[in-house]
């Protein structure tokens, strides 16, 4: 199997970029870096199943892919998990939302037990957040 | 006969959830449709579980595509037995919930709880019956769907907060997942398990490492293995009651069960992926239940243990011997139903005194001293007392490990022990802070918009009837140790010799 270098390279920079936005706390940058990453990933698949520019495989009657035809498993396999990333996008960016109705900012809130550890008195626990850090 | 079954525990479920779709509005003709459907899974997998165990495994060729192109199901001793199990837990939770009341509609969210419910069994029993590294994508992906609404099912913030944690991390394990089944893909030019096992043996060692290691890194995010569980407690407790219970006893058992099949089926014999699993399974227990110790919320402290028991199994699985595999299985099946129970009897508890934090609740006992012994049974045998199911469950794993005498093994089987001690403390505190002590007022509901009712002492007495059957099936194991465990050996003895499994699928059986 010969290796397609651009699309090598264009699946390292879409986790690369995804993994970045993964990281930040704006919700929107999240959904859109899951976004990325996963085209990142279906792209890994379609190029796992050889090089492009062979002939579909529809039509042939050898009931095998022969010699030359584009093999049809992961062009199947990618459309599945596609299909599977749009819904679960929407169903993500329907969540935000809904975390921007009731909290009306657009970030991943603190985790509860920071919160708890936050709360403690500072004699209580000499590591708290001081109450500048609160605003 | 037992070819058409196979599907059965897939789509059955599926049906009822379309159906529910259309009965939104019809709430009693829901119950009716979904219990249904779910006795008719746990019927058929008790059906497959006895046919696979007196004639090997059943092997279904979806749409007649032949193995290494088609999807196959396959319904062998490991999957059945967990199937079964699993659907037995399914019906008792979903009895509770309509129970409790929580799968109704109410004004600001329709009656979505039936269709999910039975959608996530469908995903359940499809990762179950898979032989297809993809399909079993897809069904982490339908079990993961359903979750996603079901974590949510209430919509009010700390489940939104929640919500978006479990969801974003799920999703990054998806994505992981299919990034292993691009590499698989690419190495073997296969995606049936079968024909991936014989594959992968032409494979270089590097590689079929790093392809190890990489589907590790996917399920164990799903099992909530350390370092990759603390998403688990952050999500599941926000719930309500049934729906962390469900979670609780199958998603994480769900990964565990990839994390099984994969590691035994796809990479036998690896000394490091067996290192790198027995390191694991000792971290998860100690630091797992390490972080139960701390909390001060029933369903937290609860949701740690969940994570320190997941070490059990990987403990089993390190071992790679059928000894330690069996005794993964059984502790599988042990800690399916505990762990259940004991987040149905805890909803029963919230109910009743209005609220999930230790310091806040107290002498429990005196005012429901049903509530006290339905906790008291699971909890003791979560902790391993004798002769309870724990104990059944740890004996052969501890015994497996003594058996292997290695370093790594004799420390696992150390931090096992001293794993069991702390949660004998950490449920020892629950049950002092809760159960013992003054009687504590009852704390008023909060939020009296979301579903779930809490600080009443009207229980009704299907939650009940539910919890007491959950407790009494986890008290049944014990009884049933002996076949059950002879069981979890032959399904062991399955996992270690391949070949039985890849010329079942593979084979010129049709």
């Amino acid at each position: 199997m010969t290796g397609n270098l651009t699309l090598a390279l264009l699946i390292g920079v879409l986790y690369g970029v995804g993994t970045y936005l993964l990281l930040q706390r704006t919700l929107t940058r999240v959904v859109i870096g899951l976004g990325l990453m996963s085209h990142g990933a279906n792209l890994l698949l379609l190029a796992a199943g050889g090089s492009a520019g062979a002939v579909p495989f529809a039509g042939s009657t050898d009931g095998g892919a022969g010699a030359g035809t584009a093999d049809p498993l992961p062009q199947a396999m990618v459309l599945t998990a596609i299909v599977i990333t749009f819904g679960v996008t929407a169903f993500l960016l329907a969540l935000a939302f809904r975390s921007w109705l009731l909290t009306g900012e657009d970030a991943v809130q603190d985790d509860v037990e920071d919160r708890r550890i936050a709360a403690l008195e500072p004699e209580e626990h000499p590591h708290a957040a001081r109450p500048e850090d609160e605003a | 006969m037992t070819r058409v079954l196979v599907p059965l525990p897939v789509v059955l479920p599926l049906l009822a959830a379309a159906l529910n779709v259309l009965l939104v509005r019809r709430q009693s003709l829901q119950r009716v449709v979904s219990v249904l459907a779910l006795g008719g899974v746990l019927a058929t997998a008790v059906l497959l579980l006895r046919e696979a165990d007196r004639s090997g495994a059943t092997v279904v060729q979806l749409g007649g595509w032949a193995a290494p192109a088609g999807i196959s199901l396959v319904a062998d001793r490991l999957s059945t037995l967990l199937l079964a199990v699993s659907s037995g837990v399914l019906l008792a939770v979903l009895l509770y919930a309509v129970g409790q009341g929580i799968t109704d509609g109410r004004r600001t969210t329709p009656a979505v709880f039936h269709p999910c419910y039975l959608v996530l069994s469908a995903g359940i029993a499809m990762a179950f019956l898979t032989g297809d590294l993809f399909n079993l994508f897809v069904a982490f992906e339908v079990m993961l769907v359903a979750s996603y609404v079901l974590i949510t099912l209430d919509g009010n913030g700390p489940q939104v907060r929640a919500g978006m944690t479990y969801v974003v991390t799920s999703l990054v394990a998806s994505v992981l997942f299919v990034t292993a089944v691009g590499l698989v893909y690419a190495a073997t030019g296969t995606v049936n398990l079968a024909d991936a096992a014989v594959r992968l043996q032409d494979v270089p060692e590097g590689v079929r490492l790093a392809l190890g290691l990489t589907l590790l890194v996917v399920f164990g995010i799903k099992a909530a293995v350390f370092p990759l569980f603390s998403w688990l407690p952050d999500s599941y407790p926000t719930a309500p009651s049934p729906v962390t219970a469900v979670f609780a006893g199958l998603l994480t058992k769900v990964g565990v069960y990839a994390i099984l099949r994969t590691q035994t089926l796809l990479f036998p014999g690896s000394p490091v992926l067996s290192r790198v699993l027995l390191v694991l399974a000792v971290l998860t227990m100690v630091v797992g239940i390490l972080g139960a110790l701390v909390q001060d919320d029933l369903k937290r402290l609860l949701s740690f243990t969940i994570v320190s028991h997941i070490g059990y199994m990987l403990l089993g699985l390190g071992l790679a011997s059928t000894a330690g595999l069996a005794g993964a299985v059984l502790y599988t099946v042990h800690h399916i139903v505990v762990q259940t129970t004991l987040f149905l009897v805890a909803g029963l508890v919230e109910r009743r005194s209005g609220t999930g934090s230790l310091r806040r609740s107290g002498g429990m006992q005196q005012v429901a001293p049903v509530l006290a012994v339905l906790y008291l049974l699971p909890a003791l045998s979560l902790a391993g007392i004798p002769p309870l199911s724990g104990f059944v469950a740890k004996l052969p794993l501890l015994q497996a490990g003594l058996a292997d005498g290695g370093a790594l093994a004799l420390t696992a089987v150390a931090a096992a022990v001293l794993t069991s001690l702390l949660t004998l403390y950490a449920v020892g505190l629950l049950w002092s802070e809760v159960f013992w002590g003054p009687v504590a007022d009852v704390v008023p509901d909060a939020d009296r918009t979301d579903s779930v009712v809490v600080g009443t002492a009207r229980t009704p007495r299907l939650m009940l009837v539910a919890a007491a059957a959950a407790v009494v099936a986890g008290l049944a194991i014990p009884v049933l140790a002996g076949p059950l465990y002879a069981l979890s050996e032959r399904a062991a003895e399955d996992l270690v010799a391949r070949d039985a499994y890849v010329s079942a699928v593979l084979g010129d059986g049709r």
